[in-house]
């Protein structure tokens, strides 16, 4: 199952007002390192799918999200907990570092 | 147990692949979990690959060679090694999810990682105004000043791609010439977008939550200055990733593995490398994809040597002799 799409429409509804964790995955087709990080954030979003929800958005398509949250490097990683941005990885990087750096959400 | 396992996935890693696989091997590829493709999987246009005279997209051309080593049977794993045992007569491979896997063949072709400038607020930065990959951060700095630091090919055309987006772009170079090729140096001679800023290092990267400047040391007469910029593009070469093999494999004088004469072969029996991890000087994607072809026809070679009973625990048809 790949990870729902969120727009500079629906991010104040799907995201600032999640009520749970979330994590957006700001990315773009022309990046390479986006598409290789893409399937394991889906894979770590269903194996922990009552802990974390994980969503993307299109850089492209959005950029006032983009610009508003200071993007300046894909693939970036944002988890909101209440609206607030309470954790950023940068990078992508193998499923086992992405989870230490979740930690505190997946646990 | 397999004949042949290779590790890395760019272009000398698939055309090994290509090869062993068309000769049955059915080799096993360990793509990395997050670098698969290689370095290709982070350039736009890729012109100077024979047999794309309208260019192709670097990505497009690492799908490309997984699909044809794919079509013969190469079977691919996109995890990471995190240990090898190459000495023995079986070589063992151990995967970031704990999968070992066992060769009578390992061909090495990791290629190489970018080199940092080594700077205190490098890393700290990276991902907010620092980046090694203009392809990927380019488009956030849309009319902003950006620059670029090196003086080869790679340094240029990451300096010419940030023409799309940036207003300024200065391409910081520690000597007064360059290294890189006469066509990317005319192409970026030709800029107006582009400023060669000559005979200067980055000694400070400025800002606090993002990039806001450096602080350049004038390598002739050691004068400082500072330039204002939003991104910090750096391109100085990379370095062959051989840290999974030391204390294994013989390294040269320049850290790349060594091999004997114009072959692929290590101090190892058994034990192969290809591509950048062995290549100082050229460096290119058609070399290394050349040199796949060798690492593989060296490993068929020596599969063939091997008694039978032992060739046959492994998977695939047993190896035919091929010309050294």
């Amino acid at each position: 199952m790949s990870a729902k799409e969120v727009t500079d429409a629906t991010f104040e509804a799907d995201v600032l007002q999640s009520e749970t964790p979330i994590m957006v995955d700001f990315w773009a087709e022309w990046c390479g390192p986006c598409r290789a990080v893409s399937p394991i954030l889906d894979k770590i979003a269903e194996e922990n799918s009552d802990k974390l929800r994980i969503v993307k958005l299109n850089v492209d398509d959005n950029p006032e999200t983009a610009m508003k949250y200071g993007i300046t490097s894909i693939p970036a990683m944002k988890v909101f907990r209440g609206g607030e941005v309470v954790k950023t990885v940068i990078g992508a990087k193998p499923k086992p570092a992405l989870e230490a750096d979740l930690a505190e959400f997946l646990a | 147990m397999r004949q042949v396992i290779i590790i890395g996935s760019g272009p000398a890693g698939y055309t090994a692949a290509i090869y062993a696989a068309r000769a049955n091997l059915k080799p096993l590829v360990i793509a990395s979990s997050v670098d698969f493709g290689g370095e290709l999987m982070k350039t736009t246009e890729v012109e100077n690959f024979p047999g794309f005279p309208d260019g192709i997209m670097g990505p497009d051309l690492m799908i490309q060679m997984q699909k044809q080593a794919e079509r013969f049977g190469a079977e691919i794993v996109y995890d990471d090694v995190v240990e090898l045992s190459l000495a023995g007569e079986v070589k063992t491979v151990k995967l970031g999810n704990g999968d070992v896997h066992e060769a009578l063949t390992v061909i090495y072709a990791t290629g190489s990682a970018y080199r940092k400038l080594g700077l205190e607020d490098e890393t700290r930065l990276s991902g907010y105004g620092v980046s090694w990959c203009a392809t990927c951060d380019g488009a956030f700095f849309r009319q902003k000043k950006v620059a670029v630091v090196g003086g080869g090919d790679s340094a240029l055309e990451e300096a010419t791609f940030l023409t799309r987006f940036a207003d300024v772009v200065y391409l910081v170079h520690r000597r007064d010439q360059l290294r890189a090729s006469a066509a990317m140096q005319d192409r970026a001679k030709a800029d107006p977008k582009i400023r060669f800023v000559w005979n200067k290092e980055v000694a400070h990267i400025y800002g606090d939550e993002k990039v806001t400047g450096v602080g350049l040391v004038d390598t002739v007469d050691g004068s400082e200055t500072t330039l204002d910029l939003s991104g910090l593009f750096i391109a100085i070469g990379a370095d062959p990733r051989t840290h999974l093999v030391h204390g294994q494999l013989d390294l040269t004088p320049e850290g790349t593995i060594a091999v004997e004469g114009r072959t692929s072969k290590t101090n190892l029996s058994g034990v192969f490398a290809a591509g950048d991890v062995i290549d100082p000087t050229y460096k290119q994607a058609a070399t290394a994809a050349g040199s796949g072809v060798v690492a593989a026809l060296d490993a068929e070679h020596y599969l063939a040597a091997l008694p039978q009973e032992l060739l046959a625990r492994a998977e695939g048809a047993a190896p035919v002799a091929v010309p050294a």
